[in-house]
């Protein structure tokens, strides 16, 4: 589905990825490890472009979308990303949060279509509007914060938004989600919460790329783990692989101090 | 002591009986004319420059905008308006060959004015919200202007609201200044009254005073505005 190949990024003189070649194919949940610093956040953000590679390409669906000619913006409408602070609009309720880009995009695709009159357009609108609406609340359901629909973010708590930011991605059909450190800024008792609603995604077969500092997590529900040092790929593998037979000294060491 | 008396009663005179006060409603017309609509228009220009700025600039066309938009704001901030002002009704109407009435021209050069001073609080406006934001945005598929103009702008305006005020308070007080291209406005209105009698005392008192009243009314305006739009980040 994704296809990494020959990836480096950095930020002015600081390599930050040195030459990443990877797939990720349809089903997978992949889970990123490593040493902060090591450029695990940097490759999940450069997935969907949000760091425009320095070199390298991503090709998702067939697409080279680290190309500047591509227009990313429809690429990205398929590739889900859920950050580590969540990044809810604190100006929009809840509801708009999920329903915003749904009906800017569709929106868009509607004005586009030729040969529809003005009225056949705002009824199409409106019926969009409802839709994504609809959505919106069932997904919201699905999470137990219908009765949050109309508040804004600011009142919610942590877990709250991070999951309302889950579905926000949801709320696009993706066909893959980034999850960059979704725990880490969560307070210790809201973590499982939000773990629990990414295990349902996964056992429903989305496909994920999630980093991450829960092992117990990656060990659970990644299909593979990559363990990211120094910007490469320095091992990867089953999580019995990584957890149980690490091979390269690095990797020991890393989970030596993370695993107790 | 001067004799407040009569002093009191030639103003009265000359404000009522010989009609004034329409001298003085027409010329506050024009000073809140002038100051709100131009404001308006400078928030519109303000903004667009802003966000031109603060864009990535990768590739020649955000450059040459960029460039655009910096000698903008230097022009309008390096001059006098009222240079501008004469710049725009003597030389620029003539050259384009245009005629229109000197209160229009008065309220697209405030616009103009305004939207240098406007985009340079709008960018630092911009520049307090949260980049998460725009990430977030960009990550759904919408476009860094959608994205902008949605989400973070009005979080910007918000945010800016009373620099705003601070800058329509500002237009309000310069527009005394118009009268430089013959706009009747409230300074110059009391000047008539004042010099028609050679009594100069009370007319310039009541002009000061309304020019507070004018001041404070805009000032409580925007306590009520931002309190309504504080309404998104309570137990912030």
């Amino acid at each position: 589905m994704i296809e990494v190949i020959d990836l480096v990024k950095n930020f002015g003189k600081l390599n930050v990825l040195n030459s990443i070649t990877d797939t990720i194919n349809e089903g997978e949940k992949v889970a990123i490890i490593g040493p902060s610093g090591s450029g695990k956040s940097t490759y999940l953000r450069c997935l969907n472009c949000l760091e425009d590679p320095t070199s390298g390409s991503i090709i998702f669906e067939g697409v080279d979308i680290a190309d500047p000619k591509v227009n990313i913006n429809i690429h990205r409408q398929h590739i889900g990303m859920v950050f580590q602070q969540f990044n809810l609009f604190n100006n929009k309720t809840v509801l708009e949060n999920i329903t915003l880009s749904p009906i800017h995009i569709g929106k868009k695709a509607i004005n586009k279509e030729r040969g529809l009159s003005f009225k056949q357009k705002r009824e199409k609108i409106a019926q969009l509007k409802e839709d994504a609406r609809e959505k919106a609340l069932s997904l919201l359901r699905r999470i137990g914060l219908e009765d949050k629909a109309d508040v804004y973010p600011s009142t919610l708590s942590g877990g709250q938004k991070q999951r309302v930011a889950i579905v926000r991605a949801l709320a696009m059909n993706p066909k893959v989600i980034l999850f960059d450190e979704p725990t880490s800024a969560l307070d210790p008792e809201m973590v499982g919460e939000v773990l629990d609603l990414i295990k349902d995604l996964a056992n429903e077969g989305m496909t994920m790329v999630i980093v991450t500092h829960e092992m117990g997590f990656a060990r659970e529900v990644a299909s593979r783990v990559i363990f990211m040092d120094q910007g490469v790929i320095a091992e990867q593998g089953t999580p019995e692989e990584i957890f149980e037979h690490p091979k390269c000294d690095r990797l020991r060491e890393f989970l030596s101090k993370v695993v107790k | 002591m001067p004799n407040f008396d009569k002093k009191w009663e030639v103003f009265v005179r000359s404000f009522i009986d010989n009609e004034g006060y329409k001298r003085v409603l027409e010329g506050l017309q024009n000073t809140l004319l002038i100051a709100l609509v131009g404001l308006v228009i400078g928030i519109a220009i303000g903004t667009l420059i802003a966000v031109v700025r603060v864009m990535p600039k990768y590739g020649v066309l955000p450059k040459i905008l960029n460039g655009i938009c910096s000698v903008y704001t230097e022009f309008f901030r390096g001059t006098p308006i009222v240079v501008q002002l004469l710049l725009g009704y003597y030389v620029l109407l003539p050259l384009l060959g245009v005629s229109m009435k000197p209160v229009g021209v008065c309220i697209l050069i405030f616009g103009l004015n305004s939207g240098a001073y406007v985009s340079e609080i709008m960018r630092g406006g911009i520049g307090s919200v949260d980049p998460g934001q725009m990430e977030a945005g960009r990550a759904l598929g919408m476009s860094y202007w959608a994205t902008m103009l949605k989400i973070v702008v009005p979080q910007a305006v918000k945010n800016i609201l009373p620099t705003l005020g601070n800058e329509l308070i500002s237009l309000v007080k310069e527009t005394s200044v118009v009268s430089f291209v013959g706009a009747l406005d409230l300074s110059n209105a009391f000047r008539y009254i004042a010099s028609n009698n050679y009594e100069f005392m009370i007319p310039y008192l009541v002009m000061a005073v309304i020019y507070i009243l004018i001041v404070l009314v805009i000032a409580v305006f925007i306590r009520l505005m931002e309190r309504r739009l504080k309404k998104s980040d309570r137990s912030n």
